[in-house]
């Protein structure tokens, strides 16, 4: 299968390293992709701050690109249900690409039918929902199944699991004392379960998280699911 | 910033990192959740009970005029009079006069937003007219001088000790009262007050059109003794409460009682109707703004479960006071706008993670998040948006629209916080929070010299 990647614009500038470890996960399990060099951002920063007709030329530069491949697979919960879930809504009209974004964990297990991609990560884990990957695109359990089948790796659940870290994009920083106390709340979640790290499918919400756990040197690292799918 | 945007500031800085305050509603609301989850349990199916409400709601407000005149009309048949009031200081008016016409000197009154949302206690009160809440948590919110924190929970954020405290304050009582010392001190005061009322003033729950009555869901029996002891009964009810049938109730009843507190059912369902001294005085306030809205006047199915602000994070770590709203939570942050003005309550619509969890639990299925986000677009579309705000998403259309410019954006912003320039300047995250280690190389970049060829 030949996939287009879709780097959104936070992992392309800030974790590179995600968009490579997905990159070697893809081709792994036999998929071919490319990456068209035109993309930048899918407009959801625009979108959530009210301002649609700067979010709809996004929407449409997005579509543009991305129209001519057959799918279009994203490290990222929170751009995939914007380019899905919000598009059609955005531009009256559904377009091939934004039907055909699929999340990485998504297009894994339910695009491919694959559960186990051959990785070994002996350590400690706890999974993260994203908000948008759990209540926009309903994948709950295509993270964990993947984390499940990895090496060595034993997933510890958090009580707060499906409670949100208080990123929320511009609100993060509109709002920063509520954004960071919801963190506050999220890490103590997280820190509980004894876990070396928090794995989520949003860099965004693991900036957040990351931010606070440094800050307070807390023993508990950050790390993308492509990234520890990609361990061998 | 306008006074009300200030003023949410304030108290969401006074409240996020005030530990106790996040003690207390967190040791609250699990109680709640693990009572919600075994009453859902008790459902056949829960989606299609939700679903179905939200079916009979949409029939309501997409004919909201018939079940209003149908209302009206089967109240009068049975001897009871409507009053129609466009605005809150309407209905206030129309109280105070009712209660002068009676020759009233003391209103007891059960649990009722809507005269919160009106200020009716203010308006009886500069009448002359003694009100008391009989609600045992609006009791204590009245004793306290608050408005109610939840709206179903007043006083949610209180402990026993708090409360005792306030009792020992008022009344003299023991600092170490339990709960059902304080329910009895509560209990006995207020018996005298329902006997010696001239007039009971209640909300309403649901309106049924198809009898002309009002439903009221109490646990501790006070809508009843509100209602029936008084010479007059006075229920003030936003037009939005309608139901069609007597029968549809059957679904609501469980509904509400399930989401609001996880009981099967409220303790008293009393359905009101049929009497020369039952007067309902129906409002409007705002709300035939929101029905004009196609796209978000499924927001009027609310029944006001309070069950959003349960759900949510926001509302947990700032606490019901912080709104300056009646209605607290995803709900109110989503409606105070349409009700009350875009220019000074739009701030609320921004005041959210977006996180979704409060469309999943909505007993009627509003996608509440989805309208904050429409409320966003609307009040940027009625320039209630800063002008920085709109200038720098002006830049930033202009270089997301050209790889070259992004990429070059993207590089200026990763060297600025190499350099330790950007710190500072993104001090509203930088406060509480590290910023991530700027990689020396874009993944584009990185794609563009291994990848291409």
């Amino acid at each position: 299968m030949k996939a287009a990647l879709f780097i959104p614009c936070f992992v392309d500038q800030f974790y590179p390293e995600v968009g490579k470890a997905m990159v070697a996960v893809l081709r792994r399990v036999g998929v071919e992709v490319c990456f068209p060099a035109e993309q930048t951002c899918c407009g959801q920063p625009a979108f959530n701050t009210g301002y649609w007709d700067e979010a709809r030329t996004m929407a449409k530069h997005y579509c543009d690109i991305f129209d001519g491949y057959d799918v279009v697979v994203s490290p990222s919960g929170s751009c995939t249900a914007m380019v899905r879930n919000f598009y059609p809504e955005l531009l009256g009209e559904v377009r091939h690409a934004s039907a055909n974004t699929f999340e990485f964990s998504e297009f894994l297990v339910k695009k491919l039918g694959v559960t186990d991609v051959g990785a070994k990560f002996p350590a400690k884990v706890t999974y993260h929902d994203s908000c948008h990957t759990l209540r926009e695109l309903r994948l709950k359990q295509e993270p964990r199944t993947l984390l499940r089948a990895v090496k060595g790796l034993e997933l510890i659940e958090m009580s707060e699991a499906e409670t949100c870290c208080g990123f929320g994009g511009t609100f993060s920083v509109k709002f920063p004392t509520i954004s960071t106390a919801m963190d506050d709340v999220k890490c103590q979640s997280i820190v509980a379960t004894g876990a070396q790290y928090v794995v989520s499918v949003d860099s965004s919400c693991l900036m957040q998280i990351g931010g606070w756990l440094r800050r307070r040197k807390l023993p508990v690292q950050t790390k993308h699911l492509a990234e520890v799918l990609a361990q061998t | 910033m306008n006074t009300n945007a200030l003023q949410f500031r304030r108290a969401t800085e006074a409240k996020a990192f005030d530990l106790d305050h996040r003690a207390i509603v967190v040791k609250n609301t699990n109680t709640y959740h693990a009572a919600v989850a075994r009453g859902i349990a008790r459902f056949a199916d829960w989606e299609t009970a939700r679903c179905r409400a939200a079916a009979v709601k949409w029939e309501v407000m997409n004919h909201l005029d018939r079940y209003l005149e149908e209302f009206e009309r089967n109240v009068q048949a049975k001897g009871g009079h409507v009053h129609w009031a466009e605005t809150g200081a309407e209905a206030s008016q129309i109280a105070v006069s009712l209660a002068k016409q009676h020759g009233v000197r003391k209103v007891v009154k059960s649990k009722s937003m809507v005269t919160e949302e009106i200020h009716l206690n203010p308006a009886l009160e500069a009448a002359g007219v003694t009100v008391l809440e009989t609600d045992l948590g609006e009791y204590i919110c009245q004793l306290r001088g608050e408005p109610p924190y939840h709206i179903v929970t007043p006083v949610m954020h209180l402990n026993r000790a708090q409360i005792a405290k306030t009792f020992n304050e008022k009344f003299g009582t023991s600092l170490d009262a339990t709960a059902e010392q304080l329910a009895g001190i509560a209990r006995e005061k207020l018996r005298a007050e329902f006997l010696s009322a001239d007039m009971g003033i209640s909300g309403g729950n649901f309106a049924v059109a198809d009898t002309g009555m009002i439903g009221l869901c109490t646990n501790e029996g006070n809508a009843r003794l509100t209602t029936a002891l008084p010479r007059v009964h006075v229920a003030i009810v936003g037009i939005e409460k309608l139901v069609p049938k007597l029968e549809d109730l059957a679904l609501f009843w469980p509904l509400l009682a399930t989401r609001g507190t996880g009981q099967f059912l409220t303790v008293y369902n009393t359905l009101i109707g049929g009497s020369e001294n039952f007067h309902v005085i129906l409002l409007d306030n705002g709300r035939t703004k929101l029905l004009a809205d196609a796209e978000q006047r499924d927001a009027l199915h609310c029944i006001r479960c309070g069950a959003c602000l349960n759900a949510c994070p926001v509302y947990k770590a700032v606490g019901g006071h912080s709104y300056g709203t009646t209605y607290q939570g995803p709900i109110g942050s989503m409606i105070t706008p349409h009700l009350r003005g875009w220019q000074d309550w739009s701030h609320l619509s921004y005041a959210s993670s977006l996180c979704g969890n409060c469309a999943d639990i909505c007993s009627v299925h509003i996608p509440i998040h989805h309208h904050l986000l429409h409320n966003r677009r609307n009040s940027v579309r009625q320039h209630c948006d800063p002008l920085i705000q709109r200038l720098m998403f002006r830049v930033w259309l202009w270089g997301v629209q050209s790889a070259s410019l992004y990429a070059l954006g993207g590089k200026m912003a990763r060297l600025a916080i190499w350099l330790g320039i950007a710190q500072p300047l993104a001090r509203a995250w930088t406060k509480r929070r590290d910023l991530p280690e700027p990689p020396r190389q874009a993944f584009r970049d990185w794609w563009r010299n291994n990848e291409r060829a």
